[in-house]
């Protein structure tokens, strides 16, 4: 009876914790939602399951029983702490952007750059809720919809966060075509929706290759602290525009893209252990982080329209919606919302300009809080 | 004579008229596909198609003519 008894003690049983169980469901949800609704779930099934991973008492994933790193512990350890799964994350996102529309229209980059005012509205919003700054400034990226930069802001600033932040984001992303729609209609009149966009210029070889390099130096001598995300990005870019490093830029774009995509899944999910996220602020996270997206789409747009005050050739204002940086996402729901005005409407090419630039401006926002707020 | 141009660079993903068949403005006449997203594309005249000017697969830009329509 006694070593029956012993021998149970061994197991997980006795220690696990009502909290635990609770995660699970958590991670059950993620899991449900990944597998039957398909929302994001090239992240949120590892997220899902790494939930699960780090809510199992005794079992040495995260860290041992002599108290060294676990297996699931080193992939957070050496991928996020190390900051070397968001960087690569960007090269194989540089790998698959075409710059062309904003190249063709640089005026996009203000409406990219514009979004960025819905993040620092929420980093003032969550402060004044009472959170830090530091704590602020990620629930403010939430708003960029930029999965890998949360994340990257996250572990520099306050990686009690990352968890609840990544869900948040990776979960809005896969809302936004419900959560931009009412926002753009809102504040755009039926005449404005209607308004159609002279067809972009052809963009030649010999600027999509310059690009990259001129876009890496300047960003990266402004804001030096957004370099490791911007570089990487570029460097990816620059594979696919050159033209003679196609294995390079296949690889970043896929093989090299899966392989950190299931270690950033799995270490953001071991994050959420059930002490780091089963706290109020986490509801707090989830209604700012709602409040996050739709304060970038608002200044977006409204940003869009101010510029249509000044423009000889207007500019169909729901395209500032696409300044978050859900790529494509957000420029496919701004072309579907100009096409219930004006079917014949094709605002895809557009909103690609301003989507792209989010992903610069988001990962400038974040450069910009770790020089202020890291030092 | 109509040509019906193409208004976004994409991947010609369905053709969904015939050469002869009767059409009117505002048709669905091709599905291209751009950013993984099923584009459809509608006639911006009324008549017969005369002739179709790209295949299924084709990788078309902004302003190639799709199909001509008398």
């Amino acid at each position: 009876m006694e070593l029956i008894k012993d021998a149970l003690l061994t197991t997980g049983f006795p220690a696990l914790e009502i909290g635990q169980v609770i995660m699970w469901l958590i991670g059950f949800v993620l899991l449900y939602l990944a597998i039957k609704k398909e929302f994001e779930p090239l992240l949120l099934l590892p997220i899902g399951f790494g939930i699960l991973m780090a809510n199992l008492p005794l079992a040495p994933l995260m860290v041992t029983s002599t108290g060294e790193l676990g297996l699931i512990g080193r992939f957070y350890h050496y991928g996020l702490e190390w900051e070397i799964i968001p960087p690569l994350i960007f090269l194989g996102l540089g790998a698959m952007t075409d710059f062309g529309p904003v190249i063709a229209n640089p005026k996009t980059l203000l409406l990219g750059a514009a979004a960025q005012i819905g993040v620092y509205l929420t980093f003032f919003i969550a402060l004044a809720i009472g959170f830090t700054a530091r704590e602020s400034s990620v629930i403010g990226i939430i708003a960029g919809a930029d999965g890998p930069t949360t994340i990257y802001l996250a572990a520099k600033l306050a990686p009690h966060m990352m968890g609840m932040c990544a869900v948040a984001a990776y979960s809005y992303m896969a809302m936004v075509p419900l959560i931009q729609p009412p926002v753009m209609k809102a504040l755009t009149t039926k005449e404005e929706r209607l308004i159609t966009m002279k067809s972009l210029r052809p963009v030649g070889k010999v600027e999509k290759i310059f690009f990259p390099i001129i876009a890496m130096i300047l960003i990266c001598l402004c804001v030096p602290d957004a370099s490791p995300l911007m570089a990487m990005f570029m460097l990816g870019n620059l594979f696919r525009e050159s033209g003679v490093v196609a294995r390079l830029s296949n690889a970043a774009q896929n093989e090299l893209m899966n392989i950190v995509t299931i270690f950033l899944g799995v270490s953001v999910g071991t994050t959420m252990s059930a002490s780091a996220f089963l706290t109020f602020d986490v509801i707090k996270v989830f209604v700012l982080g709602v409040c996050a997206f739709m304060l970038a789409t608002a200044t977006g747009v409204i940003f869009a329209k101010i510029m249509n005050l000044f423009l000889k050739e207007k500019i169909n204002p729901l395209i500032g919606a696409a300044g978050v940086s859900a790529v494509p996402m957000a420029a496919r729901v701004v072309h579907k919302v100009g096409q219930e005005a004006n079917k014949r409407n094709y605002l895809l090419m557009h909103a690609m300009g301003p989507n792209v630039a989010g992903v610069i401006g988001t990962a400038v926002a974040a450069g910009m809080f770790i020089s202020v707020l890291a030092r | 004579m109509a040509n019906i141009e193409c208004p976004l660079a994409g991947k010609v993903f369905e053709i969904l008229v015939e050469v002869g068949q009767q059409i009117n403005e505002d048709d669905e006449i091709f599905l291209i596909d751009a950013m993984k997203m099923e584009n459809p594309i509608y006639s911006t005249a009324s008549g017969t198609v005369k002739e179709i000017k790209v295949k299924v697969g084709e990788q078309v830009a902004e302003g190639t003519i799709l199909a001509v329509v008398e």
